[in-house]
């Protein structure tokens, strides 16, 4: 079947299988920033938005997303950098293989609630997992770049 | 304090960003599966539904029919020459027992043919039409009764073992030792103290987020290929050699980035099978593994029992230890000769300073269920587990602090470790962790359990941990250092970086050493084809034995630079210097760039500014590290939370601070997993329970309270710049100082892993220490 949806801000036009799962038909689109880490919806490593909402690609038909739009870290370069340089900056990117997905809720997060508290970043992120890092270093990333961010709005 | 220790870096020490993070952090493809075509040939494997049976017939004509079938192999199909899959150093102590594919399969899981296929759809379509017949056998499930029994997992005649581990497949032996020292009997005699444990650890599983992954090519040269998440390429080679029955010289072994290893991928779990179908078609292809597949048939921690008695004075002096280690490898003995070492060397050895005798034997055995792996400790959680529950009861018995029962005990500095190859610790710096742990916790011997509220308590623990450094006179680290025409300098290194910041720690070693910014350092790893030979990844050697070759390099470079620059400003070579980034006269009066000398070497120059050094250490000096844990404990619902995890460690001269501190925490939080939820149950036939990241419970952040961690750092006088490891210490102590709180709390030792909630309120039932509640 086709399928008409907004990737990254292009509309693209696509042809799918009713069971094409968002996630495959992502990879195979070259956003390879979109990992896949489990069967079962339990790690997080697959979230995108979808019209500006995280979910999770694994667990996504990719004809649900008929007419909406996705985006993936691929087109969020810019917030990607600037944000993730939090996260550099404390080592705690380690593997790496979780931070698309990190990044993509850590995003969103931000939009939802720029003043979030540790217990607030905590709780948003819950889903995703992450093998290595053991979390705080994450933690201290994402907080030193809410408080950046406010001092930026405090300076406009 | 040795003086070199307070030698001040300009590179080495900082906490400086890795080089690959920013492409990590902003989810660009640099993975296996992001660097390799998509339109290959996909590989799928069938695996066995029993736990022991012989396959009896095999038909494969209807998958064959399904469109887009390319190939399946069976047992008929493959070579007969047995290998291992254990990533060591050749010859391995693992024996040779297994096959690509075999006619006996050995536990629910095992590969009962290779499929291949042009999509994803018909390979599983494939899957589903393959017939098998099988001819069902009893299986060893419980691994009590796997020695000597009549059952065998590996009965049949060309099962080989290369070392002598004490390996005897007619008894499911994969290894066997005895080791001791001093008159164990007379010691333990005149012990006034005497604690017996028998503590349980069941598998655990890595859960790295990026499953096991291959893709595989000929090349222009009719070579094999392999591009694979893998910590060891080297070994990779070997074994896929070994496997295929075709030359190693034929195979080329690469890895991208990887997704997490943890030793995972110190095993070759994926990469034989993808070789085999390219090497037949002369195809590309690629394997993915499933999540449920990591679960059931990759690498997970041995399952180990392990019996200690410590045996001490009145005044608390621990004289004799004696332990025993039954471990669990599995169908296959895959690092299981090695693993059940550590499980002595790394415990009974905290405990060098009064010890006068001490014993540790082990069997090593096979079973009918998933074979165990590498998973970072190797061993020494188990035993650590069982010596460090030992003491802290030893110090209740005897009425004594935990903490002074360490400090009366612990190794030191100087000490002539006995159970530890009769190692020197020639950097030690745990009397000093032990002090900092202290202060950071507040320990307070006298309040070790307090009330958080009407049905919560919160209760400390503590434990001590050492690790290695390297395999002793066996692990190989290589490097490669070069001039780049633009004069800075390029490493070339075999060792494999899996978000542990090897490849920015090594670069680091280049700048320091090379006087140059960490810009000028451009790292390429890893490639069979172009890499020094580095046995890998793995046994915390990264930084101490490839570091080493780094600093040996970076030296010999200098005087290959001085030289060349020496001709060029026509002075003899004892004149001359090197400098951040020229060779200047002595006298400085003189000086050519490290650009014009990189120039020069490009045209009528006959030596190479190139050098390659390779080292191999004697010893493996231990890194040291001290946990304490604050855990509440709901006696009503037996849940347990980790509020606060001090950990204070050495790893002799830190590298980078940054990336140490992740490794500490992410070992902390795989520990706790480790104490409270991760298991690994067989059911009745053998299959485990927990097939995926649902069953399979890792920690989220919502699971882990404070970690508060730091470095006390020793100065190792054999590693580069005076350091040690930290990769593997740093998961060793979670697991008995949450059971040291749990005592504190409920009045009870729990033994057996991991500490479910149902286990918990089972021993506050038994402590009877709330019955007023
Ligand atoms: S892949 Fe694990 S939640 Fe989507
Ligand atoms: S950094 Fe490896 S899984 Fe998070």
């Amino acid at each position: 079947m086709e399928l008409k949806f907004t990737l990254n801000e292009v509309p693209r036009v696509v042809e799918i299988s009713a069971d094409t799962l968002l996630l495959d038909l992502l990879r195979s689109m070259k956003c390879y920033s979109v990992k896949r880490g489990c069967e079962t919806g339990n790690c997080g490593l697959c979230t995108v938005f979808v019209d500006e909402r995280p979910v999770l690609s694994c667990s996504t038909l990719a004809a649900r997303v008929e007419g909406r739009s996705v985006v993936t870290l691929e087109g969020l370069r810019e917030e990607a950098e600037e944000y993730g340089a939090y996260i550099a900056d404390e080592g705690a990117e380690q593997c790496g293989f979780c931070n698309p997905g990190l990044m993509m809720n850590a995003i969103a997060l931000y939009r939802e609630n720029p003043e979030a508290t540790d217990d607030e970043i905590k709780e948003y992120l819950a889903g995703n997992l992450c093998r290595c890092s053991g979390y705080e270093g994450q933690l201290r990333g994402i907080r030193s770049y809410l408080e950046f961010k406010k001092g930026e709005v405090r300076h406009e | 304090m040795s003086k070199l220790s307070q030698k001040e870096y300009r590179v080495v020490t900082k906490p400086i960003r890795k080089l690959d993070a920013m492409q990590l952090v902003t989810g660009q493809a640099v993975y296996t599966d992001d660097v390799t075509p998509q339109d290959c040939l996909v590989v799928k494997l069938l695996r066995s539904p029993h736990a022991h049976a012989l396959i009896t017939d095999i038909d494969t004509e209807k998958a064959m029919a399904v469109p887009g079938a390319v190939a399946v192999y069976t047992y008929k199909d493959v070579p007969q020459e047995r290998f291992t899959t254990a990533g060591q150093t050749y010859p391995e102590p693992s024996a040779y027992d297994r096959l690509l594919l075999d006619r006996r399969v050995r536990f629910v899981g095992d590969p009962v043919a290779i499929i291949a296929a042009e999509t994803k759809e018909a390979a599983e379509m494939m899957l589903a039409r393959v017939k098998v017949s099988y001819e069902v056998l009893p299986a060893v499930l419980d691994f009590h009764t796997a020695k000597d029994n009549e059952l065998l997992v590996h009965p049949e005649d060309n099962w080989r073992s290369l070392c002598p581990v004490g390996a005897d497949n007619r008894r499911n032996l994969v290894a066997h030792e005895e080791d001791s020292w001093g008159d164990l009997d007379k010691t333990f005699a005149q012990c006034s103290q005497i604690v017996e444990k028998t503590v349980h650890c069941k598998a655990n599983n890595q859960a790295m987020m990026e499953t096991f992954r291959t893709y595989c090519e000929i090349d222009t040269y009719g070579r094999l290929h392999v591009i694979s998440s893998t910590q060891i390429i080297f070994h990779v080679r070997r074994i896929v050699s070994n496997a295929l029955g075709i030359p190693k010289s034929k195979i080329r072994v690469t890895k991208p980035r990887i997704g997490g290893g943890f030793g995972a991928k110190q095993s070759v779990v994926a990469e034989i099978y993808p070789a085999f179908v390219t090497w037949k078609t002369k195809r590309p292809s690629k394997l993915v593994y499933t999540r449920e597949e990591c679960q059931i048939a990759a690498s997970p921690r041995h399952e180990m029992e392990v019996h200690v008695k410590v045996g001490a004075d009145a005044q608390g002096h621990i004289r004799a230890m004696d332990m025993y280690t039954l471990s669990n490898s599995g169908a296959y003995s895959e690092h299981g000769p090695t693993t059940v070492g550590l499980s002595g060397h790394k415990s009974i050895s905290l405990y060098a300073n009064q010890l006068q005798a001490y014993r540790f034997n082990y069997d090593v055995v096979y079973t009918n269920l998933q074979s165990a792996g590498a998973f970072r400790g190797y061993g020494a959680p188990q035993g650590i587990f069982a010596v460090e529950s030992a003491v802290n009861e030893l110090a209740d018995r005897l009425g004594i602090s935990p903490v002074a029962i360490r400090e009366i005990n612990m190794t030191r500095e100087g000490n002539v470790i006995r159970s530890y190859y009769g190692e020197t610790a020639t950097s030690c710096a745990l009397d000093r962790c032990l002090q900092r742990a202290k202060e950071k916790i507040g320990w307070d011997d006298t309040c070790l359990c307090t009330k958080v509220d009407d049905h919560t308590v919160r209760a400390k623990g503590m434990a001590i941990a050492m690790q290695g450094s390297g395999i002793s006179n066996v692990d190989v680290g290589s490097a490669t250092v070069r001039l780049t025409e633009d004069g800075g300098y390029a490493l070339v290194i075999g060792a494999a970086d899996m978000g542990t910041g090897c490849d920015t720690i090594l670069a680091q070693m280049v700048a320091e050493m090379m006087e140059c910014e960490m810009s000028d350092v451009t790292v390429y790893s890893a490639d069979t084809d172009f890499s020094p030979y580095d046995s890998g990844s793995y046994a915390s050697s990264t930084t101490y034995v490839t570091g080493k070759a780094v600093e040996r390099a970076c030296l010999e470079l200098q005087e290959k630079i001085c030289a060349l620059g020496a001709g060029m400003l026509e002075l003899p070579e004892e004149q001359v210097m090197f400098t951040a980034d020229a060779v200047r006269s002595e006298d400085g009066s003189k000086a050519v760039s490290l650009t014009e000398i990189a120039t020069k070497s490009m045209c009528g120059n006959t030596e190479a500014l190139q050098v390659t050094a390779t080292h191999s250490s004697p010893t493996s000096p231990p890194p040291y590290m001290v946990g304490m844990v604050e855990l509440d404990i709901d006696i009503e619902t037996g849940e347990a939370m980790v509020v606060n995890y001090v950990a204070v460690a050495d790893c002799g001269t830190v590298i980078n601070e940054n990336l140490a501190r992740i490794q500490l925490e992410g070992g902390i939080v795989q520990g706790i997993g480790m104490a409270l939820y991760e298991n690994v149950t067989y059911m009745k036939d053998g299959s485990i329970a927990e097939n995926s990241l649902m069953e399979y419970k890792i920690p989220s952040r919502m699971d882990i309270g404070k970690l508060d961690v730091e470095f006390e750092s020793s100065f190792e006088p054999s590693g580069p710049f005076g350091a040690k490891s930290i990769g593997e210490l740093v998961i060793d102590t979670p697991v008995p100082a949450i059971a040291h709180a749990i005592y504190e709390a409920t009045g009870v030792w729990l033994t057996e892993l991991p500490f479910t909630p149902e286990k918990i309120l089972e021993a506050v039932e038994q402590g009877g220490k709330y019955k007023n509640n």
